[in-house]
């Protein structure tokens, strides 16, 4: 894999081009595999974390969920349904199964004492709010991923400057305060101001339009809060890049501001930007929780804080895990840029 | 041939700091203290001293429903009226301090006691130990921590106790992160090498050698810690699966009086109620991200 | 400013940068403090000066003034930096950037990290005569390769087209000389271009960096600290302490008459000398000992060595050769696969935590980095306090007393007692740490590589109380070092290690003259001597031999 350049044996360029470019590839081909492989790995035990939350529950909790006037008979046929006869290892390998085909089990909800079982699949309730979900979600990184960036690494260009000074004053204020505390100053701005929808309950038919605009203010609220964390990551690694003693170097050649930053350090800065891209899109995932909460959002967010309330464990455990799933995939995306952009893999010894 | 009597080892001149005790040092770095850190520190010091003595500045109990419900601003004996159930909004805005603060506080002391041991023991013993509790760390934090504490909760139920230990466990894994990979960068040091072939034991390595000199990014990662579990508990309150009624918490206060925002327009000051509570949260967390600020300006030597 | 190079060439003898009275300034410790405090400095056309001194005595922030560089957190309060009738202060950054690149260039110490890890090196090395318009990518990229023929890099047809991490530190050096020269400068600034490399690698990019310098008739500034380097490359030597200028004299006459006392202790570790005293007392032995980190390459294969009481072994060797790793053995930090350490006729356990406290008490380690080798937040007292304490359960008063004396026995006097490492400066740290070696009161001391990160005439002041301690107490030295000249300052005698393996053991006078095995015939010769001929003399000698 690795070649050795020894005195005689050098081939010509050409040929070490033609040679070398299937080893590049099976090179990054392989680095990749590993980290999707630890990512799998990552993924098995998560799934099996969140499902041994059933495993906890209190020895009551058919009563609970069935209410106090059920027969042992429907508590034993809902054991039975849960499959809580069986070994654990076994009830695992069929949830993982039946969740790889889609199938989360059947919400506690909707469940009487009287066996009667008007509960919904929980993949059924799930659909719907995940699309609204993502809906929220890529609205909001279009706006915020740009002009995060925009900001941080002008920021770092422009380091100390009053502009710097400013805009980091502002994102630290702003990445303290809570959620729902921007949601709330929002809305009293559009209800004394802005004659915004305060309310974002958007449904399925709505024409696109309409839900951009039911959505604009729960948006705002995550580009806000998003905007800040990601600004600070970007100017952090930028200034981390351009201390390299490479630019230095640059510089030092007489080359321009613009083609020290476009040809020396953007190269080298794409691993960097897709970490806190990532990491901040990951970040979008969890305060879309409380965002949905405070707009009423039909979200998986305001779902799963719905089931938490109620103790709907199936709801609880596939909301988690597709959070889960989301979260453990946009780090491995930007891992797997920081692989392919890295020269040391691209171009191996 | 060389003339050396000139030279003598102690007369060696070096870029050396002038000695200065710590309270001359913490004098000189609290005159140099930026306006947010004195912002920031005053507001800490003032949250602290409501936490503490609630119970004496509170004008009424922190349950006490004997008061009509949605009494307006300005009410005598009610600056800020009364909530749903007619209890004092002033009064449990002071007790909200002192469970939030508390309830906060704990659970960050809790998480460094486990984040920071292990972290610590990874970092020394490495091999093994460091190998299984790193990824045991990494698919933890796989799971988003707010979602894996509702999950949690909702099995085993909202109650300080379980709020406590369960944020304390999730938050603990962000500890152990920093705290070995700041030790890390110590353990390698010549003197812990030193300390270990003189043959001393591992309680006084951690303690003597290693820990003096890992504070620093440990104070300031408490301060990041706990404006983050604040932060948390608040959600988690203000999403009804944090502290439970009628416990004045500023998170469910939030949650509880949202409604009075539809009415905003018609009686601005009701409107403003449910912000009292969120703005006490923005406040402390403020105030903190600005000391931590400066705190980590200060110690990391970078001027920039 | 003229974007064609061939008018910049005035006469040689021509004066090219002249600065006056320059004075610069760093931001540190909340105020600004002087590192340049007024010095004079004038280079002519062709000429090679050598700026030299010691670690913080400004010559790299100097160099870089000659280019009108000010490193981040500086700034030139006065003077004037007049480059060919511009005067650099005053210069806009665009005046400068036209200058940079085109007719100075810059030689950095780290290759490594100033390489964009991006970029083919061929694309670095003609990426500023492209920019600046002097010469076409083609053209210029064929003028590259021969200037990496010229510098004798191998394959120079094809070497360009690797990337940064691609090639060897000694290589990438060259290929930043090549840099450098590729837009035919006025002037190049080298600064510490060799230290960072191995003494056999160091001559060869030392030969090239000249060859080539001579063949352009360039200007250039050499800045470093060694002087027998600088000796080999400059027409005059400019010595620099605390900012100001010490003496500056014409290369050969620096080095048989320097005028200054300053300039003289520069050299002073060159003129220490031991006689090696043979014995057959032996008290530390190595045997048959091979070693490998973790499970992966051996870097130890059947080392033999023999310690004898009361006296110094030195092995030296380059990086690489395995002379650290024979120190982690004996102390029990990485246990052999196989072979065993002997101490006093028996074997030692071979893991740190089977070793009785008075076998650990026996065998005392000095580091190299002082700095790293004690804990910042403990004071002398403290450090030195902890062995007696621990080996010799000395408490309250006594050991106050002791620590006293040991202050004492290494010439620091009682108002170090209280001080933390940050308030000392590189030799007295280093002292502490040989008071905290003695305070166990050992029969044997491994000193890796104790005196090379100190300046000149601190280090002959730690050699010079190593040797007296070890007159006074009967001590057994272990020398680690890659420094001839401080082996031959020290020793009775030497061990040459190179791969993981001992080349040769014996006494010092034996192994300093011939019949030399190859690789310690490579090693002694490549190091630098006090004499400008030496580099020329060598380069001959080796084509006769190829």
């Amino acid at each position: 894999m690795s070649q050795t350049w020894s005195a005689g044996q050098l081939p010509t360029i050409k040929a070490w081009q033609a040679g070398a470019r299937g080893e590049i590839v099976n090179l990054i081909l392989q680095t990749i595999l590993k980290r999707l492989a630890l990512g799998v790995v990552t993924l098995f035990f998560v799934s099996l974390v969140i499902f041994s939350a059933i495993q906890f529950l209190p020895g009551d909790f058919g009563e609970a969920v069935l209410g106090q006037a059920a027969t042992e008979e429907t508590v034993a046929a809902f054991r039975r349904e849960l499959g809580l006869d069986q070994p654990a290892w076994q009830r695992y390998l069929d949830w993982v199964g039946a969740v790889a085909t889609g199938d989360f089990g059947t919400s506690f909800s909707g469940r009487a004492s009287s066996g009667v079982d008007r509960s919904r699949p929980v993949m059924e309730m799930i659909a719907p709010r995940l699309e609204n979900t993502l809906f929220l979600a890529s609205i909001t990184a279009m706006v915020a991923v740009p002009l995060a960036l925009f900001l941080g690494i002008t920021a770092a260009l422009w380091r100390n400057s009053i502009y710097d000074r400013v805009v980091n004053a502002m994102t630290l204020t702003s990445i303290s305060f809570p959620e729902f505390f921007v949601a709330y100053i929002l809305i009293l701005f559009s209800a004394l101001w802005w004659g915004l929808p305060t309310l974002a309950n958007i449904t399925d038919g709505m024409p696109f339009w309409e839900k951009v605009h039911k959505s604009l203010l729960p948006s705002l609220t995550l580009t806000l809060v998003i905007v800040a964390h990601m600004m600070r990551m970007t100017r952090a690694a930028i200034i981390n890049l351009l201390a390299s003693p490479y630019i230095e170097m640059a510089r030092l050649k007489g080359q321009s501001r613009i083609r020290v930053i476009l040809r020396h350090a953007l190269p080298n800065a794409w691993a960097p930007i897709a970490t806190v891209i990532a990491f901040n899109l990951a970040y979008l995932v969890v305060g879309v929780v409380v965002v949905e909460v405070v707009f009423v959002y039909p979200g998986v967010g305001q779902l799963m804080v719905d089931a938490v309330a109620s103790r709907d464990i199936p709801v609880v455990q596939g909301c988690a895990l597709i959070f889960a799933a989301t979260y453990i995939l946009l780090n491995l995306t930007a891992d797997i840029i920081g692989i392919v952009t890295n020269p040391r893999l691209l171009h191996p010894k | 041939m060389t003339d050396t009597n000139t030279y003598s080892a102690a007369s060696e001149v070096a870029s050396t700091i002038t000695r200065r005790t710590r309270w001359e040092r913490m004098k000189i770095a609290l005159k140099k203290a930026p306006l947010t850190a004195w912002f920031g520190m005053i507001v800490i010091a003032f949250y602290l001293f409501v936490a503490v003595f609630a119970q004496w500045l509170a004008p009424h109990g922190e349950a006490d429903n004997s008061f009509a419900a949605y009494l307006p601003w300005g009410e005598p004996g009610h600056v800020f009226g009364t909530d749903q159930i007619g209890r004092d909004v002033f009064s449990r805005l002071i007790y909200g301090a002192q469970n939030t603060i508390g309830i906060a506080l704990a659970t960050t002391l809790l998480s460094f006691m486990i984040g920071g041991t292990l972290g610590l023991a990874a970092s020394i013993r490495g091999g093994w130990t460091d190998q299984i509790l790193s990824r045991i760390v990494d698919i933890l934090m796989a799971i988003p921590s707010l979602i894996f504490a509702l999950m949690l909760l909702s099995v085993f139920g909202s109650t300080a106790g379980s709020l406590i230990i369960i944020i304390a466990l999730l938050d603990s894994t962000r500890v152990f992160r920093i705290t070995r990979s700041v030790a890390v960068n110590v353990v390698v040091m010549d003197y812990v090498e030193a300390a270990r072939l003189r043959g001393e034991g591992l309680g006084w390595v951690m303690r003597r050698e290693i820990l003096p000199n890992i504070m620093p990014p440990l104070v300031a990662e408490f301060g990041l810690r706990f404006s983050f579990v604040f932060l948390t508990i608040a959600s988690l309150s203000f999403l009804g699966v944090g502290l439970q009624p009628p416990t004045a918490d500023w998170g469910s206060m939030v949650r509880e009086s949202a409604s009075l925002m539809q009415f905003v327009q018609y009686d601005l000051k009701s409107g403003l109620t449910p912000l009292l509570p969120a703005g006490a949260i923005a406040l402390i967390t403020v105030a903190v991200n600005y000391v931590v600020d400066w705190f980590l300006h200060m110690t990391s030597g970078l001027k920039d | 400013m003229s974007e064609d190079s061939k008018q910049n060439e005035g006469k040689a003898g021509d004066i090219l940068l002249e600065m006056r009275d320059i004075r610069i300034e760093g931001w540190s410790d909340e105020k600004w403090n002087p590192i340049i405090k007024g010095v004079d400095l004038t280079l002519r056309r062709g000429e090679v000066l050598g700026l030299i001194g010691e670690s913080g005595a400004g010559k790299s922030t100097l160099g870089l003034a000659g280019m009108g560089f000010t490193q981040p957190g500086c700034r030139i309060t006065s003077g004037s930096i007049m480059f060919d009738g511009i005067d650099l202060v005053k210069a806009t950054d665009s005046e400068k950037r036209a200058l940079w690149g085109s007719r100075v260039a810059y030689v950095a110490q780290s290759a490594a990290a100033s390489f964009n890890p991006a970029h083919r090196l061929i694309d670095q090395t003609v990426e500023a005569t492209v920019a600046h318009g002097l010469q076409g990518e083609a053209a210029a990229k064929d003028d590259a390769r021969e200037l990496y023929s010229a510098l004798t890099l191998p394959f120079p047809e094809t070497i360009g087209e690797r990337y940064p991490h691609q090639v060897s530190g000694g290589q990438l050096q060259r290929v930043m000389t090549a840099m450098a020269m590729s837009p035919r400068p006025d002037l190049i600034v080298f600064d510490e271009p060799t230290t960072a490399l191995d003494v056999t690698t160091q001559v060869e990019v030392l030969l090239s960096m000249r060859k080539i310098v001579e063949e352009f008739n360039t200007a250039a500034i050499y800045i470093t600290h060694d002087l027998a380097v600088v000796a080999q490359m400059a027409d005059t030597i400019k010595v620099l302490r605390y900012g100001k200028e010490v003496e500056e004299s014409e290369t050969r006459q620096m080095l048989t008459a320097p005028k200054e006392d300053y300039t003289k202790s520069l050299w002073s570790v060159r003129a220490l000398h031991k006689e090696a005293q043979p014995s057959d007392d032996i008290v530390l032995s190595i045997d048959g000992v091979d070693a490998a980190y973790g499970r992966g390459l051996k870097v130890l294969h059947d080392v033999n060595i023999k310690v004898p009481r009361g006296r110094t072994v030195s092995i030296v060797g380059e990086s690489g050769s395995g002379k650290s790793t024979t120190a982690r053995v004996i102390t029990g930090l990485l246990p052999p696969m196989t072979g065993q350490v002997m101490f006093n006729g028996e074997a030692l356990p071979a893991e740190l935590s089977g070793r009785s406290k008075e076998q650990l008490q026996k065998i005392q380690m000095i580091y190299q980095m002082a700095d790293t080798a004690m804990n910042p937040r403990q004071t002398v007292g403290e450090i030195i306090g902890r062995p007696l304490e621990f080996y010799h359960g000395l408490k309250g008063a006594a050991k106050e007393q002791r620590v006293l004396e040991l202050l004492d026995m290494i010439e620091l006097d009682e108002t170090f007692y209280d001080r933390l490492p940050s308030e000392m400066s590189g030799g007295q740290k280093q002292r502490i740490c040989i008071a905290r070696a003695l305070a166990a009161e050992p029969e044997v001391i491994i000193c890796d590589e104790v005196t090379s990160a100190l300046d000149q005439i601190v280090q002959e002041g730690i050699l010079k109380l190593l040797m007296k301690l070890q007159e006074k107490h009967g001590i057994t030295y272990l020398f680690i070092t890659h420094d001839i000249a401080t082996v031959e300052a020290i020793s009775d005698e030497i061990v040459v290690m190179y791969m993981g393996e001992v080349v040769e053991q014996g006494p010092k006078d034996e192994i300093m003259s011939a019949p030399y095995p190859d690789y310690t015939k490579l090693l002694l010769s490549s190091v630098p001597e006090m004499d400008p001929d030496w580099l020329t003399k060598l380069a001959e000698s080796r084509d006769d031999t190829a």
